[in-house]
C-alpha cells in the first residue's frame, strides 16, 4: 500500500503577541485508502493540521507531501483534496444538484458528465429526490449527505471530514457513522477525519492519531490505542481508566513485572520500544478488573458507590491507599453481585492487561 | 386583509393605528408636501421676479425637451438641457461603476481583516465622511488643479512640461463625485461581506475555483443585496449633485442639479425648475425600476 498523505515536522504558528503555536511538530503518514482519523479535544492542533492539508494554511515550516511530491506551496484549488466542512458550507444561492456539480463544473467536466456524477452521487447519499431543492430547504442530516456528496463528486484522492457529524443528534450521529464507513469502503477513497469524539473514533477508523497541545501524541489502530495507550493523556482521552502508582520489579523488553502498592506484583504492556524502571503509573480499564473477595484479589479497598447501568454496573471503591478505583462488570440476569456500599473488596485483574504508561 | 374576528382584536388594530398616526401623518406631510407642490408649481407661470403667477401654463414642461428657436420661431429639442440630462446619467453611471470597481476590493480588505481591526479601517472609510462635503471637494481641486500637487509633482519629475488640464473638465467631475460617494459604496458592501461565511469561499477554492470563478460564483452572488445597495445609494444622490459638479466643473460642465439651481436662481423661472426637478425624480425611478427588475432576472436564473 502506498502512501497517500506524508507530513513532515509539519509546524505551524500562527503570529501574535504571543504567537501561537497551532501545530507543534506533526509528522504522520497516510496510507492510500484507509480512513483515518484526527482525534482530541479542541485545540489541540487537529483542524490545523486538516487546514494545512486541505491547503487553506500554509505551514511555517515542515514539508508535506501527497503521493511522493510535495504540495506545500500548492493552492487549494490545485490539490485533489476536497473538504466536508463542519458547518457543511453549502452554497445557498444554488441548488443541491449545482453544489454537488460545483466541483466538476469547475475542473471543466462536460455537461452530460457532470449531469451524470451529479445523480450517481444524488443516489449514493440517497438524496436523488432533492436534487432541486434550495439548500436552505433540507434539514440538517441532508446538508450533510449534500456537503459528503460535493465533497465526493470530483472523486478526489483524499477526502477531508471536519467534526461532520457534531450537529447531528445521536440518532442521525450513528447512522451516518455507519453511512460514512460504508462509502469510504465503497469509493476506495483516502478519509481523514477529524473528531473530539473518541467512541467514533473507535468505531470507524482503521487508524487513529490522538494528538493534544499540537502534538501527535499516539498513532495506531483503534484496539491498539484503547488496550495499549502509551501515555496518560491518551489513557485518560480515551475511554475509563484507572491509574495505580507501581514500580518496575523487572523489565523484559515488551512487558514488566511490576509491584502494586500492596505489595502485589503483576505481569503489565510497556510501551512500545522504551525501557522502563523505578515508579510507574499503571493504566488499567474498569472492564478489565473484576471484583471478589477482599483476600483473593491484587488490591483491597472499600466499596463505595454501586452504579448500576442496565447493560452493566459501575463498582467505585476507595483503595486501601486512598486512590479510586472502578470496576465495571456486565450483568447477567442468573448472576448478581452480592456486594453492598461499605464492603470490604479486593480487586483482581489477569496479567498483561495492565499498561505501563509514558511519562 | 383577513377579517377580525373579535371586537377585542378590532380595538387592538384600531389603536395600532391611532398610535402610529402622529408619525404617519408626519412622513405623508413631509414626503408627499414637497413634491405636491413641486409638481403643482411646475405647471404654473413664472413671475418676473422669481416665484409663480397663479396661472395654469404647459410651457415649463415644454421647455424642459423643446425650444423655440429665436429667430425662426421653429420648434427643436432643447439640446441644451438634453445633453445636461445626457452627461448627468453617464457620469452618474460612471461615479457608481468607479465606486463599485474601488469600494468592493476595499469593503473586501476590510471584512477580511481581524475583528479588533476592522472598526479602525471603518472609522477611515467614514471620517472623510464627517468632514464638510464642501471641503472635501475644494481638496480634490488642491490636488488636480494646474498648479496643484499632481502636476506640480509631474513637472517636477520631468514627466511633463505643461500641466494637465484636469479641473474644470468631466473628468474633475467624475473624480470629484467618486471621492465623495464612495463611502456610500463601502458601506453596504462590508456590511453584507461581514455576513459573508467565509467558509463558503474555503469551500470554492476547495472544489478546484481559482481566485476569479470564486469571485464570481460565490463571493459576488452572495453580496448582491449590498451591491445593489451600494449603487442605489451612490447612483441617486449623484444624479441630483450640486456642489461638486459646481465647484469641480466651474459652470461649463453642467449637471442637472445645477441647472435646477440656476432656475430658481439667476433664471427666475421656478416652473422649469420644478419641472426639471419632477424629470429629475423621473430618471431616477426609472433607472431604479430597470435596476432592480434586472438585477431580480439574474437571481431567478442562478436559482
Amino acid at each position: 500500500m502506498s502512501i497517500a498523505i506524508s507530513a513532515r515536522k509539519l509546524r505551524k504558528v500562527y503570529a501574535g503577541q504571543p504567537p501561537v503555536v497551532a501545530l507543534a511538530e506533526a509528522s504522520i503518514e497516510i496510507k492510500d485508502n484507509e480512513f483515518f482519523t484526527l482525534l482530541g479535544p479542541s485545540g489541540c492542533g487537529k483542524t490545523t493540521l486538516l487546514r494545512l492539508i486541505a491547503g487553506f494554511e500554509h505551514p511555517t515550516s515542515g514539508d508535506l507531501e501527497m503521493h511522493g511530491s510535495s504540495v506545500v506551496d500548492l493552492p487549494p484549488h490545485k490539490r485533489p483534496i476536497n473538504t466536508v466542512f463542519q458547518n457543511y458550507a453549502l452554497f445557498p444561492h444554488m441548488t443541491v444538484a449545482q453544489n454537488i456539480g460545483f466541483g466538476l463544473e469547475m475542473l471543466g467536466k462536460p455537461k452530460a458528465e457532470i449531469k451524470s456524477t451529479v445523480d450517481e452521487m444524488l443516489e449514493l447519499v440517497k438524496m436523488t429526490e432533492m436534487a432541486d431543492r434550495q439548500t436552505a430547504q433540507i434539514s440538517g442530516g441532508q446538508q450533510q449527505r449534500v456537503a459528503l456528496a460535493r465533497a465526493l463528486a470530483p472523486k478526489p484522492k483524499v477526502l477531508l471530514l471536519d467534526e461532520p457529524l457534531s450537529a447531528l443528534d445521536f440518532k442521525l450521529r450513528k447512522e451516518m457513522q455507519l453511512e460514512l464507513k460504508r462509502l469510504q469502503t465503497e469509493t476506495g477513497i483516502t478519509f481523514i477525519f477529524v473528531t473530539h469524539d473518541q467512541e467514533e473514533a473507535l468505531t470507524m477508523s482503521d487508524r487513529i492519531a490522538v494528538m493534544s497541545a499540537g502534538t501527535i501524541r499516539q498513532i495506531g489502530g483503534p484496539r491498539d490505542i484503547y488496550d495499549h495507550p502509551a501515555e496518560r493523556f491518551v489513557a485518560d482521552f480515551i475511554g475509563d481508566t484507572n491509574f495505580l502508582p507501581a514500580e518496575v520489579v523487572t523489565f523484559e523488553g515488551e512487558t514488566a513485572q511490576v509491584r502494586l502498592a500492596s505489595g502485589k506484583t503483576i505481569v503489565a504492556r510497556t510501551p512500545e520500544g522504551e525501557a522502563v524502571q523505578g515508579k510507574v503509573t499503571l493504566a488499567v480499564r474498569p472492564e478489565h478488573a473484576t471484583i471478589g473477595a477482599e483476600d483473593a484479589g491484587l488490591l483491597s479497598g472499600t466499596l463505595g458507590e454501586v452504579v448500576y447501568f442496565g447493560t452493566d454496573t459501575h463498582y467505585h471503591v476507595s483503595l486501601n491507599d486512598g486512590t479510586g478505583f472502578v470496576v465495571r462488570q456486565q450483568n447477567r440476569p442468573d448472576h448478581d453481585n452480592d456486594v453492598a456500599s461499605g464492603d470490604r473488596v479486593g480487586i483482581a485483574f489477569p496479567p498483561d492487561v495492565g499498561q505501563v504508561l509514558k511519562d | 386583509m383577513t377579517d377580525l374576528a373579535t371586537p377585542q382584536e378590532r380595538r387592538a388594530a384600531r389603536n395600532r393605528w391611532l398610535l402610529l398616526a402622529p408619525a404617519l401623518t408626519i412622513l405623508i406631510i413631509a414626503a408627499s408636501g414637497p413634491l405636491l407642490i413641486t409638481l403643482v408649481y411646475s405647471f404654473l407661470s413664472a413671475g418676473d421676479y422669481g416665484g409663480v403667477e397663479w396661472q395654469f401654463s404647459w410651457s415649463a414642461w415644454f421647455n424642459v425637451f423643446m425650444e423655440r428657436d429665436i429667430f425662426d420661431d421653429t420648434l427643436g429639442f432643447s439640446d441644451a438641457h438634453l445633453s445636461i440630462f445626457w452627461r448627468s446619467v453617464k457620469l452618474s453611471l460612471m461615479t457608481t461603476l468607479l465606486c463599485l470597481f474601488f469600494g468592493f476590493p476595499t469593503a473586501y480588505f476590510i471584512a477580511t481583516r481581524p475583528k479588533k481591526q476592522r472598526d479602525l479601517w471603518m472609522l477611515l472609510i467614514i471620517i472623510p465622511f464627517w468632514t464638510n462635503l464642501l471641503i472635501r471637494t475644494f481638496a480634490v481641486v488642491e490636488l488636480i488643479r494646474n498648479e496643484g500637487t499632481v502636476n506640480t509633482l509631474l513637472i517636477w519629475t520631468g514627466i511633463i512640461d505643461e500641466p494637465i488640464q484636469m479641473l474644470f473638465t468631466e473628468f474633475s467631475i467624475l473624480v470629484g463625485m467618486v471621492y465623495v460617494y464612495l463611502p456610500l459604496m463601502v458601506l453596504p458592501l462590508y456590511a453584507s461581506m461581514e455576513r459573508l461565511d467565509f467558509s463558503l469561499v474555503e469551500a470554492g477554492y476547495d472544489l478546484y475555483a481559482t481566485r476569479i470563478k470564486v469571485l464570481r460564483r460565490v463571493i459576488l452572488p452572495l453580496v448582491k443585496p449590498g451591491v445593489i445597495a451600494g449603487s442605489i445609494l451612490v447612483f441617486v444622490p449623484s444624479l441630483g449633485a450640486y456642489v461638486t459638479p459646481r465647484v469641480m466643473g466651474g459652470g461649463n460642465q453642467l449637471m442637472i442639479g445645477n441647472l435646477i439651481e440656476l432656475q430658481f436662481g439667476q433664471g427666475r423661472n421656478w416652473p422649469l425648475g420644478a419641472a426639471l426637478s419632477i424629470t429629475l425624480l423621473a430618471i431616477v425611478m426609472i433607472a431604479l425600476l430597470a435596476y432592480v427588475r434586472t438585477a431580480g432576472e439574474e437571481d431567478t436564473r442562478h436559482g
